[in-house]
């Protein structure tokens, strides 16, 4: 068997230009929403974590809290996987640029946010939730790859799982190299389905995988500028509410989406 | 509804560390309790404390095919790669499965982040030098990354970076992927290199040793940093029917308590521990050996030490075996994994070494010294930054026995 069958209970999600899935909505449906705040509200976090996490861990937290509040789920026994395909590259740069002047120096906070689970543990202990959480990253295919990881862990332990997925712009020189430039999160709370509701198919990379529709031209400037922005083609699938897409999961093999209209 | 784990067979298993190349020097090193651990002389300046550090590695480029992905961890992923005949044993099981019916499943901490500081050492002005102007190693991703091409490995690759439950966790990943169907087999493991974000990180809060780690003593000082790789190949029972050594069950949790030090209850490590023993359909009281965390942090220990006094059988056994390798963060759940397998395969007990004065705290669980003793049941803790915890059920069965 290579097919998983999922429910999406609550989508959340991020960046300057788009505040939330509403807003996501409105691109699609050829508008140009107001741009929000600068900085998410993450209002999950107390004050206290929020003035000592980053910008990732607020990104991700922010997404988090939307799908949450959409699924009705409780968050205390939510399992959660968080991706990144980069990390917290602001606090990379800062890592790598006091390790190689003043190393005894180094930020004991800012280390401990170093962690790719930094998100996943903040987001635990905020909301007290004991389940199982994971961090994962797979380059340009992260969020493809944790999808499957989320939808293997719902459908296999038949429980709610929530997906986050987000990564915030480079600085510095590494900022340089990566190329991502803009804060771009996503998070999703997905349950098996009883009945075939949304199909994900493993798949091999090939000639034939069937593209996605074409997206208005701010989601592919923020797919080039965002590798969680990944999921784009599926949230536009889930705001269509039917139609199919394949995500890379690997060099060599994709996820083929499918959502049958409601009838 | 109880969901149990599906029980797998490890088929192949290799692991590199201080202590050597591959199971022979480990089963060696664990018989002779002989400490990889030496004074540091690895990090960018001086930092007095002792490491677990893997030799060789700087005269063992990658084959040009993967010039890419040189770096020190990657370097150390290929040396692991290259021991106990486990490059062969993928092969096969590629050739009976096909490339994409094979996961691939590595848990890191901080992967090649030392070509990333060794970027920023040598910058031209705000740009990586030519020679580390690669994205392929400025990218958590970049083991499994460069693992997936070493090993052509077409189906599922993911990194798991939970800090140093990592590779721990994989297991638990592989197993869902394998029982739902979605592959026929998996390779699992990971690897963490010494580099001065850890060395530098874990100094900054206080918990690095200015002297060899010494887990469960009284006058413990913190950790020692180790590096280390370690691969294991998981297959479905019914293709390795022969294969003794079996993954049971696994359990995660999360602590929810602090990011970086346990919940002193330890009521997340308590919860992955019931987890993995309920998925393997286990009582507490079948467990033989318990491989644990043991860091050498005051903390760490205080709580495991709690825990085993407060819930095993008197007859089960628990050692730490960092006072050997070292801690190596996000590679600690595959080497202690395979030193747990090392254990029920050969019939002892690891001692608990670098004990000077056992601290009272510890119960009379805990095996000070080697102990020669049949096992059929073990377990290997993992806990790590953020609240990340899991355990892992291994058993050793006799051939064509169900477990």
């Amino acid at each position: 068997m290579s097919t998983l069958h999922i429910h999406v209970e609550g989508i959340g999600l991020w960046s300057r230009q788009i505040a939330n899935f509403d807003a996501l909505q409105r691109v699609l449906g050829g508008e140009t929403p107001a741009a929000p705040a600068m900085r998410p509200d993450a209002a999950a976090l107390s004050p206290n974590e929020r003035r000592r996490a980053p910008e990732s861990v607020l990104v991700a937290i922010e997404a988090a809290s939307q799908a949450v509040a959409m699924s009705g789920r409780a968050v205390e026994h939510l399992a959660c996987v968080f991706a990144s395909a980069y990390g917290d590259q602001a606090t990379t740069d800062y890592m790598c640029r006091v390790l190689a002047g003043r190393p005894t120096e180094l930020s004991p906070t800012r280390f401990h946010n170093s962690v790719h689970n930094a998100s996943a543990g903040y987001w635990t202990i905020a909301t007290g939730c004991h389940a199982p959480s994971s961090a994962a990253c797979a380059g340009s295919a992260s969020f493809g790859s944790a999808l499957l990881e989320a939808a293997a862990l719902a459908c296999a332990d038949r429980r709610p799982v929530m997906l986050v997925c987000s990564d915030t712009a480079g600085t510095g020189p590494l900022g340089e190299l990566i190329g991502c430039t803009i804060a771009f999160g996503c998070a999703l709370v997905i349950a098996p389905a009883a009945h075939t509701d949304i199909t994900l198919h493993l798949t091999t990379r090939a000639a034939s995988w069937p593209d996605h529709p074409v997206l208005p031209d701010d989601c592919a400037t923020w797919m080039r500028s965002n590798p969680s922005a990944a999921c784009l083609p599926l949230l536009a699938l889930l705001a269509r509410g039917h139609g199919e897409c394949v995500l890379a999961i690997s060099e060599q093999s994709g996820l083929h989406v499918h959502k049958e209209p409601v009838a | 509804m109880r969901v149990t784990t599906l029980p797998l067979a490890v088929s192949a298993s290799t692991t590199t560390s201080a202590l050597g190349l591959g199971l022979d020097a480990h089963l060696d090193a664990l018989h002779r309790q002989r400490s990889g651990l030496r004074t540091n002389d690895f990090s960018s300046a001086p930092l007095a404390c002792w490491i677990g550090r893997v030799a060789g590695l700087e005269t063992y480029p990658l084959p040009a095919a993967y010039a890419q992905w040189d770096c020190r961890n990657n370097r150390l992923a290929w040396m692991g790669l290259n021991q106990d005949d486990f490059l062969a044993k993928v092969r096969a099981a590629r050739q009976r499965y096909g490339a994409t019916r094979l996961a691939l499943l590595l848990g890191t901490s901080t992967a090649s982040i030392g070509a990333t500081e060794e970027g920023y050492r040598r910058l031209d002005g705000e740009r990586l030098p030519d020679d580390l102007h690669c994205t392929a190693i400025h990218t958590p991703h970049s083991l499994t990354a460069f693992v997936a091409k070493a090993l052509d490995i077409g189906g599922p690759c993911l990194t798991i970076s939970t800090a140093c439950s990592s590779s721990a966790k994989v297991f638990a990943s592989a197993e869902r992927l394998i029982r739902l169907g979605l592959v026929d087999a998996a390779v699992v493991g990971g690897v963490d290199s010494l580099c001065d974000s850890t060395l530098f990180g874990f100094n900054a809060l206080e918990l690095v040793s200015p002297e060899p780690c010494r887990p469960f003593d009284a006058h413990r000082r913190g950790i020692s940093i180790g590096e280390a790789a370690g691969f294991a190949l998981l297959e479905r029972i019914d293709a390795h029917t022969d294969t003794p050594l079996r993954l049971l069950g696994c359990g995660e949790s999360s602590d929810a308590h602090h990011m970086s030090t346990p919940d002193p209850d330890g009521i997340g490590a308590e919860l992955a521990l019931r987890d993995a023993l309920d998925r393997a359909q286990l009582d507490i009281s079948d467990v033989d050996y318990v491989n644990l965390h043991g860091t050498a942090s005051h903390k760490n220990d205080a709580m495991e030490a709690a825990l085993i006094a407060r819930l095993f059988a008197a007859h089960t056994r628990v050692s730490s075996t960092k006072g050997l390798t070292g801690h190596t963060l996000g590679a600690a759940g595959i080497l202690e994994a395979t030193m747990t397998l090392l254990a029920l395969r050969e019939g002892f007990v690891p001692g608990n070494a670098g004990v000077h004065h056992a601290d009272p705290a510890c119960s009379a669980h805990f095996a000070w010294h080697n102990e020669a003793r049949a096992l059929k049941v073990a377990l290997s803790h993992s806990f790590g930054f953020g609240g990340s915890n899991a355990c892992l059920v291994f058993a050793r069965v006799v051939a064509d026995n169900a477990p």
